[in-house]
């Protein structure tokens, strides 16, 4: 709102400043208003939501294990350099802090975490804790580096002594490294994971890929039958509604077990095709992709529909008239006058399908076979089965990531076309 | 954690509240939920509560610790016992989620079958996955896991869990290692290469499961040939007029186990109710309703010769039977799982 | 819909294509739902065909079983209050963010929609700790506000979109011709938007009626929900039991659809429209 005022008189100068003055402290009324209006659920998420996800995904990067179990051992080996065997006041200080660690029962912790970086090394410590616990402590240094070789020869080897020092410190990055199938090497240059190691671009890359085709097809299948719903006669249209609105009711639980009655291989599809002739082996249609697919789209459907649908009640149907009134071919008007006005609705139920196809795994789970397994899948899977939380956070922050740069990318696009997103 | 704590302070307030109500709550157990908790209510909640003229309160749960770390670590303890699996008992035992089992209170720890004690649990009943299929469609069935590899023999799709715990045992066992050498093999990487090798042969005609209840669906609709099952559901379904059979020759079993949540506030009644629900005269109902086999001595005795040949436990079934060695799972479950995914990624 | 005689046979086609098109979609959305609908009334516990006879049991077991009834009534008590709240707070927000511009309006809608992105796991076990230390783990007041929370970014959205094409010289208008904002809002705001709050307040229902990871979490045995009563013993076994309560919901919707329908009807005869 640029006035030109400098070639003006001063009367006039003051006129305008104070219409600025005005104009100011109206739009900063607004803005209070409209901030407001905002602040309950933005606080209510901001509270109940946002904080204690923050503090969950504080786990990526923590790792207090190691030093909780042996605090003196840590300390003394992150001063270490690494490239021989530790001096034996080391070794007195490991027998020392095994020991009282493993009566303190923060040992196993600590021979969890250090499992993750190398496995097999747990047993090897509650091993090596479960013998030195019998006997009785060490008098010397020297006895105490000799007593800790015996019990386990791994003990005198370099490499056992270098992973414990790379787990030492509070922080690590072995979380978030893994979680995108990369590895530190022994100089702690940052690599590539080996082959049967590194999964998860590939897991994340799939899941964003599952995502997109589902809310393509969504979109492309939702698109006539809402157009159907907003402008069929009411009569039909609340009929139609009717059965949009009936998987509501049906849980996600069965709507997959119903697909797979319909899909399987002796199922109805097969069944019917096999009995009018067309195929004489039945089709694999489930547990594969395509079955994926066919069970997502059906849960995300409507979500598509009635966010296409509320936007489309609300188009007038003044310009497409004028449109057609002023000699537009019905197909031409449609794609130029029509399409454009329901943009916000295809942008909203855009974005509720990706999103919301990125998050069920169960359905996946249950009709898809080990390929087709979602990122969500292996969350649930290290939150809950193998308890390793650092992991499960680390992959929940990276797929935080990916889908706020792709809400940024995709909010700058509809900026662009005029649908801006708030 | 200055964070934490300040965000802890911050919130006091209602941490008084939640203590109350913790306290006066009765004894809470806590089941797989569906039919198996139906199970333990009528075999051990209901004559429990009979017994000592008390009032339970039951939840349920699919497994994993999770919910129970989340209590232990926010000293909001509101499950007392709670079934588990092996690994997780084991691993929750580790890292202290679990209280160390009372055996004044419990009784008899010398009475138990091997490995179905440990030092957070008492074992209350034994179960397996072992090779099941439906006889109505295949006359002559596969014998061992070496005919489940067979797809020349018996053309068509089989079913395994989406996993990698037990399906390397199964394919070693296939490859002709004996039961008792399994994980001396796989404890080695040529071992697990080997496993993994033998996988391939038979990757194409797999179809993955995820739920328990998915394999008997599949033998019954016919999907699959054979498949990998827990036996108890495939007892069932024969009990609904299904023909399946259960193959035991390289059965791979484990023990399902009552533990005691840390910090449990109702400890000493926990403890009473794990006694009570290993005591071999209840034990020995739990197999008539779910053909998996009691932990207690006396109790597999006790149970009716009819049921006794479909329990993993039967002497007979146990001939070439593999015991889930969980310690080795607990050591290589993350990484041959990753393996696992990236294999089957192939 | 007659057809006018200056339609061409090319227009007819069209048309018909269009209705063909919609109503397919409809099918594909209806017809497996429908289809297992017989499997509830199984004699057996498996979910494929053929069935091997008919039965009640399943319909016996929902309707006299405490604990489907309660799960049914603690869903719908705990999904209308989480819709209620959501619906409100969600429509309230999109409103603020078409009203004005402000700094950081992109982050804070981001962060207002993060509940639907974080993996539910990872909000379940986050939402434990934090009702942990509010002593609100195991009360209906946790879940209602959980299940807010997942749903509101639902209303957001779709409230969002309708506003898009909300033309705001109407509430110029109604405020020139004396109206406060609060009528206007009632008058004029809402009868706009409407579609989209009911879309969103929909969503947010239907989030919660089906949401069984939070639930799991946060809800205790007093809470049990519909769709963790579903999920419930799923290691072993799905029953033909879900079904049971699924025909019977969609009966139940079905009968209250219809009855809307059949008094809108109703209503717009008596006035002779």
């Amino acid at each position: 709102m640029e006035l030109a005022v400098e070639n003006n008189g001063p009367s006039l100068k003051d006129e305008s400043r104070e219409l600025k003055i005005r104009l100011r402290r109206s739009q900063r009324r607004q803005k209070m208003k409209a901030l407001l209006l905002v602040a309950p659920l933005f606080l209510f998420t901001l509270i109940v939501f946002i904080t204690p996800i923050a503090l969950m995904m504080v786990r990526s990067v923590e790792s207090p294990e190691v030093q909780n179990a042996f605090p003196e051992t840590s300390k003394a080996l992150m001063q270490w350099q690494a490239t021989e065997l530790p001096s034996v006041d080391i070794y007195a200080l490991m027998v020392q802090e095994i020991r009282q660690s493993w009566a303190d029962k923060t040992l196993s912790q600590a021979a969890q975490r250090i499992n993750y970086e190398d496995p097999g090394f747990r047993s090897l410590l509650t091993r090596t804790a479960r013998q030195l616990s019998r006997g009785s402590a060490p008098k010397t240094a020297a006895e105490a580096k000799a007593l800790l070789i015996k019990t386990n020869a791994q003990w005198g080897e370099l490499p056992t002594w270098q992973v414990i020092k790379n787990t030492a410190p509070a922080y690590t990055s072995y979380y978030l490294l893994t979680s995108l199938d990369l590895q530190k090497n022994a100089q702690g240059d940052i690599v590539a994971a080996p082959e049967d190691q590194g999964i998860y671009v590939n897991i994340f890359l799939r899941t964003l890929w599952i995502a997109f085709v589902v809310t393509m097809i969504c979109l492309v299948l939702g698109f006539p039958l809402a157009h159907l719903l907003a402008n069929a006669p009411s009569k039909y249209a609340n009929l139609l509604m009717i059965g949009v609105l009936l998987p509501f009711w049906t849980s996600l639980l069965v709507r997959t077990s119903a697909w797979v009655v319909v899909l399987q291989k002796n199922g109805l599809i097969n069944g019917l095709l096999e009995s009018i002739g067309l195929i004489n082996e039945p089709l694999i249609l489930l547990f594969n992709r395509p079955g994926v697919y066919i069970g997502l789209v059906h849960i995300l459907l409507p979500f598509m529909v009635l966010s296409l649908y509320s936007v489309m009640k609300s188009i007038p149907g003044t310009y497409m008239r004028a449109a057609l009134s002023l000699g537009a071919h019905p197909v031409v008007a449609f794609f130029k006058v029509y399409v454009p006005q329901t943009l916000p609705g295809v942008a909203a139920g855009f974005l509720l399908c990706f999103i919301m196809s990125i998050g069920y795994y169960i359905t996946p789970a249950l009709i898809g076979s080990p390929q087709d397994q979602m990122i969500s899948y292996f969350i649930a899977y290290y939150t809950n089965n193998v308890i390793n939380w650092g992991m499960a956070s680390a992959l929940g922050a990276i797929l935080l990531l990916a889908s706020t740069l792709l809400f940024v990318l995709y909010a700058r696009l509809s900026n662009r076309n005029q649908i801006k997103m708030g | 954690m200055n964070y934490r704590k300040f965000f802890v302070t911050a919130l006091a307030a209602g941490t008084a509240l939640a203590m109350q109500s913790a306290q006066a709550r009765p004894l809470t157990v806590v089941g797989w939920g569906g039919a198996a908790q139906e199970v333990q209510n009528k075999v051990y909640f209901q004559p429990f509560e009979q017994q000592t003229d008390s009032k339970m309160s039951q939840d349920s749960y699919s497994g994993g610790l999770a919910k129970v770390k989340a209590m232990v670590d926010s000293k909001t303890v509101t499950w007392d016992v709670v079934t588990v699996e092996d690994p997780e008992l084991l691993r929750g035992c580790e890292t202290g989620l679990f209280e160390p089992i009372d055996w004044k209170i419990v009784g008899a720890e010398d009475q138990f079958i091997e490995g179905a004690t440990s030092e957070c649990g008492v074992g209350s009943y034994v179960w397996s996955t072992a090779l099941a299929y439906n006889t109505d469609t295949l006359k002559v069935g596969p014998k061992n896991w070496a005919d489940f590899w067979n797809v020349q023999k018996f053309p068509g799709k089989r079913g395994l869990r989406k996993g990698v715990k037990s399906n390397l045992e199964f394919a070693l066992m296939a490859d002709g290692v004996a039961p008792t050498e399994v994980y001396k093999v796989l404890s080695t990487p040529e071992g697990v290469d080997r496993a993994f090798r033998k996988l391939d042969e038979l990757k194409p005609h797999i179809q993955w499961w995820e739920a328990g209840a998915q394999p008997p669906e599949w033998l019954a609709s016919g999907d699959v040939v054979m498949t990998s099952a827990y036996n108890g559901r495939i007892t069932a379904a024969n009990k609904e007029g299904k023909h399946f059979q259960v193959v035991w020759s390289g059965q791979v079993y484990s023990v399902d186990s009552f533990a005691v949540v840390k910090g449990s506030p109702n400890k000493k009644q926990a403890m009473q109710f794990i006694g009570f629900a290993s005591q071999p005269d209840n034990q020995k109902n739990y197999p008539i309703e779910i053909p998996y086999g009691p932990t207690h001595k006396a109790a597999v005795e006790k149970v009716p010769a009819k049921v006794a040949k479909d329990l993993p436990t039967h002497p007979d079934n146990l001939k070439t039977a593999l015991r889930e060695d969980t310690m080795f799972w607990l050591d290589y479950q993350d990484e041959l799982t990753q393996r696992f995914n990236a294999w089957v990624a192939r | 819909m007659a057809f006018q005689p200056y339609h061409t046979k090319t227009d007819r086609l069209a048309h018909y294509l269009y209705w063909g098109v919609g109503l397919g979609v409809l099918l594909f959305l209806i017809l497996p739902i429908l289809v297992v609908i017989p499997l509830s009334f199984s004699s057996d516990s498996f979910l494929s065909y053929p069935m091997p006879g008919w039965s009640l049991r399943w319909y016996e077991e929902v309707l006299t079983s405490e604990q489907w009834t309660s799960a049914l009534k603690n869903s719908l008590l705990i999904g209308s209050a989480a819709t209620l709240l959501a619906t409100i707070l969600g429509t309230l927000a999109a409103i603020g963010l078409n009203y004005a511009d402000f700094k950081g309006k992109n982050l804070m809608l981001s962060l207002m929609i993060s509940p639907m992105v974080v993996p539910l796991v990872i909000s379940a076990l986050g939402l434990y700790f934090f009702f942990a230390e509010m002593g609100l783990n195991a009360s209906f007041l946790g879940l209602v506000l959980a299940h807010a929370i997942l749903g509101a970014p639902f209303v957001l959205i779709t409230v969002n979109a309708t506003l898009q094409g909300f033309d705001r010289n109407l509430m110029r208008a109604a405020s020139s011709l004396g109206a406060n904002p609060w009528i206007s809002f009632w008058k004029v705001v809402l009868p706009l938007i409407l579609p989209g709050v009911i879309s969103g307040g929909l969503f947010a229902f239907a989030t919660s009626f089906d949401e069984v990871v939070v639930a799991l979490f946060v809800a205790g045995p007093e809470q049990r929900t519909l769709p963790r009563q579903m999920f419930d013993g799923i290691r072993e076994n799905i029953t033909p039991a879900i079904l049971a309560v699924s025909t019977l919901l969609t009966l139940f919707a079905l009968a209250l659809l219809s009855t809307l329908e059949w008094l809108r009807r109703r209503n717009e005869r008596l006035q002779g429209r």
